[in-house]
């Protein structure tokens, strides 16, 4: 039994237009320890999927099908007051924007300190201590006078690390990190997976890093599930991955890399991705791949094993190891 | 901190020293001479002319001024033209019952406006908010009067369980008080509640709607400390500024509601002393108003920097 494990699941949400599918049937597995990118363009259905690990989606219009187990204990029926228990303590999330994440009237001190007193039932003197150390933790100098200070006066970096001393408070099982680096200096970035690596040895934590950007995913991550239209269409170990894409998704991400460009052009993915309304029985891909053929259009393909540890859902997959 | 506040303070006094001049200049460009309307119809040129010379008023306006200026900040206000009491008097009477009946209408204002308008934004869409909105908008729509008088016919007239008007000072009989200012003060409170509620409800929900809210969510908080502290407490800066820009509508409202209900407060002083071109009156009764608004302001913009730590360490760098 995997630590977090993601079967059948299906996101949708109601709309005035009528039922949004923003995920269809995903299943996946996070072991301890291990550091799994989620990535695919936005509107793939990423963040979606792993905000229903916490259940962090707006309960109203959310309509959610399939099972999340974390340590064998489900997730999806857990009434309110103990999910709120899971929250922040087992399954925590260091979302995407740095700069509004923090609340501006509070001290981050308090921000930290306040995770650490309902769960850990820390008082106020101790909390603070040890939101201190977790300061220290994530690389933040002076932390004691950073303590007694508000998120506008620190950088975007800073108030990124402040998130994860956050997260990490508890020492979660499962931490979820929704482009965490996305709004950040490059330069800043490289600190910031740096410390996710240290907090994954030293605590074990396991470790959701959803991300469009392949090059973080080759940095840190061991395993990839590469999502699109709401699918997941290829799943590998990220050495596998990046040796042999097999769905040509994967394929046009990675020549979309920088580091792949040709002629200083980067490679575009041509077309558009298919409306979230409507989920006709074909491959969501066919129109903008160039490896199309007839039947590509008459069935969807199934995510099936294409060598060993690998998973794509193509009739036509590329590099045939 | 210290500095933000004296350099709000000096702003203040600058508004108090214009509006000074103005009042000074309005009283004097109004139409009539007040000497003559002192005198009365009757009154001889020479009688005029003493009480002309008694009131300085044959002095040229910048020493009439210096004169205005220096009696004022000595607290001489002069005396009531009807009844030769010393002004200064008459407002220390009838101030404190004003005050009392503010103070109730904005506590009712608090509690049902930021109330309901919390209540309205945790329920969007619902039921609750539906029914918060509307008694909004129909709180805002009703004037003063009109509610005066119902309120008064229903609790007094037709359920008979309030007195329909007069005042009882709170020192002689607190219960008899509360028992004749509830009325008023829930008379006066309603429209300033509606309008609270509104401006609580936007608030709030755009807070609710904020990146830190879901970050409070995520760290497994409570609801109630979601809402009541990480929400509330980003909202508060706009539910203080409408406390402080309505205040103006609650004196002109508090002249109304002491005109309904007899209540022998600062509105009816104001509204007497106009009635009877009382002006030494009139001229003290602006200038107490005009003391009070920038009082209540420099107390928003204090409150500002308490809840905003932005506006607070800005200030702090100055140091």
């Amino acid at each position: 039994m995997s630590l977090l494990e993601i079967t059948d699941l299906s996101v949708g949400f109601a709309t005035e237009d009528g039922l949004v599918q923003a995920v269809r049937d995903i299943s996946l597995t996070l072991d301890e320890g291990e550091i799994l990118a989620l990535c695919g363009e936005s509107g793939c259905g990423k963040s979606v999927t792993a905000m229903s690990v916490p259940r962090l989606l707006p309960p109203d219009t959310t309509r959610l099908s399939g099972s999340v187990t974390l340590d064998g204990r489900e997730l999806t029926t857990l009434p309110e007051a103990e999910m709120r228990r899971v929250r922040g303590k087992s399954v925590s999330v260091v979302f995407q924007e740095p700069m509004t994440s923090l609340n501006p009237s509070f001290t981050v001190g308090y921000q930290i300190a306040e995770v650490l007193r309902r769960h850990e039932g820390l008082s106020r003197q101790a909390a603070g201590k040890r939101a201190v150390e977790l300061l220290e933790l994530v690389g933040i100098p002076a932390p004691q006078r950073r303590m007694k200070e508000y998120p506008h006066q620190l950088s975007g970096g800073m108030r990124q690390r402040v998130m994860i001393a956050i997260a990490v408070a508890c020492e979660p099982r499962v931490l979820i990190a929704d482009e965490p680096t996305t709004a950040l200096d490059v330069t800043i970035q490289a600190g910031v997976l740096d410390v996710f690596r240290d907090l994954r040895d030293r605590l074990g934590t396991a470790i959701i890093l959803i991300t469009h950007d392949l090059g973080v995913v080759a940095d840190i991550a061991d395993r990839a599930v590469v999502m699109y239209a709401g699918r997941a269409v290829e799943q590998a170990p990220v050495t596998e991955l990046f040796a042999h894409p097999r769905h040509p998704y994967t394929l046009g991400l990675m020549k979309a890399l920088p580091s792949a460009a040709v002629n200083g052009r980067l490679a575009e993915i041509p077309g558009m991705v298919p409306s979230p309304l409507s989920d006709p029985d074909e491959c969501a891909f066919h129109d903008r791949c160039p490896r199309a053929q007839a039947d590509c259009r008459l069935s969807r393909p199934p995510l099936v094993r294409q060598g060993e540890d690998h998973l794509a859902a193509c009739f036509h997959p590329g590099g045939q190891s | 901190m210290l500095w933000f506040i004296l350099r709000r303070c000096g702003s203040a006094v600058i508004v108090l020293f214009l509006a000074s001049i103005l009042i000074f200049l309005g009283i004097r460009a109004l139409p009539g001479d007040p000497a003559t309307v002192m005198a009365g119809d009757e009154a001889s040129p020479a009688v005029v002319a003493a009480i002309r010379q008694e009131f300085g008023l044959d002095k040229p306006l910048p020493a009439q001024y210096l004169d205005y200026v220096t009696q004022t900040v000595t607290g001489n206000f002069g005396r009531s033209t009807q009844d030769q009491l010393p002004v200064i008097d008459i407002i220390a009477e009838r101030l404190p019952v004003t005050l009392e009946l503010s103070a109730l209408a904005m506590l009712v204002a608090i509690v049902i406006g930021v109330g309901a308008g919390i209540v309205a934004a945790i329920r969007r869409g619902k039921a609750a908010d539906y029914v918060a909105t509307g008694f909004g908008l129909a709180g805002l729509s009703v004037p003063h009067f009109w509610l005066g008088l119902l309120g008064i016919l229903l609790f007094a007239v037709t359920w008979r369980v309030l007195p329909a008007s007069g005042y009882v000072p709170f020192s002689e009989d607190p219960a008899q008080n509360l028992q004749r200012m509830i009325l008023p003060a829930l008379v006066l409170g309603t429209g300033f509640a509606a309008i609270l509620m509104r401006q609580t409800r936007s608030a709030m929900l755009g807070a609710l709607s904020a990146d830190y809210v879901r970050t409070a969510r995520s760290k497994g908080l409570s609801e109630a400390k979601v809402v009541g502290a990480h929400a509330l407490r980003n909202s508060l800066t706009t539910v203080v500024t409408v406390l402080g820009l309505q205040l103006g509508a609650l004196i002109s409202g508090a002249v109304v509601t002491e005109q309904i209900f007899v209540i022998p407060g600062f509105g009816k002083l104001t509204v007497d002393a106009v009635l009877t071109r009382n002006y030494p009156v009139i001229q003290a009764v602006v200038l107490v108003t005009v003391i009070g608004y920038v009082l209540v302001n420099l107390l928003v913009d204090i409150a500002y920097a308490f809840l905003n730590p932005r506006i607070r360490l800005s200030g702090a760098r100055h140091d």
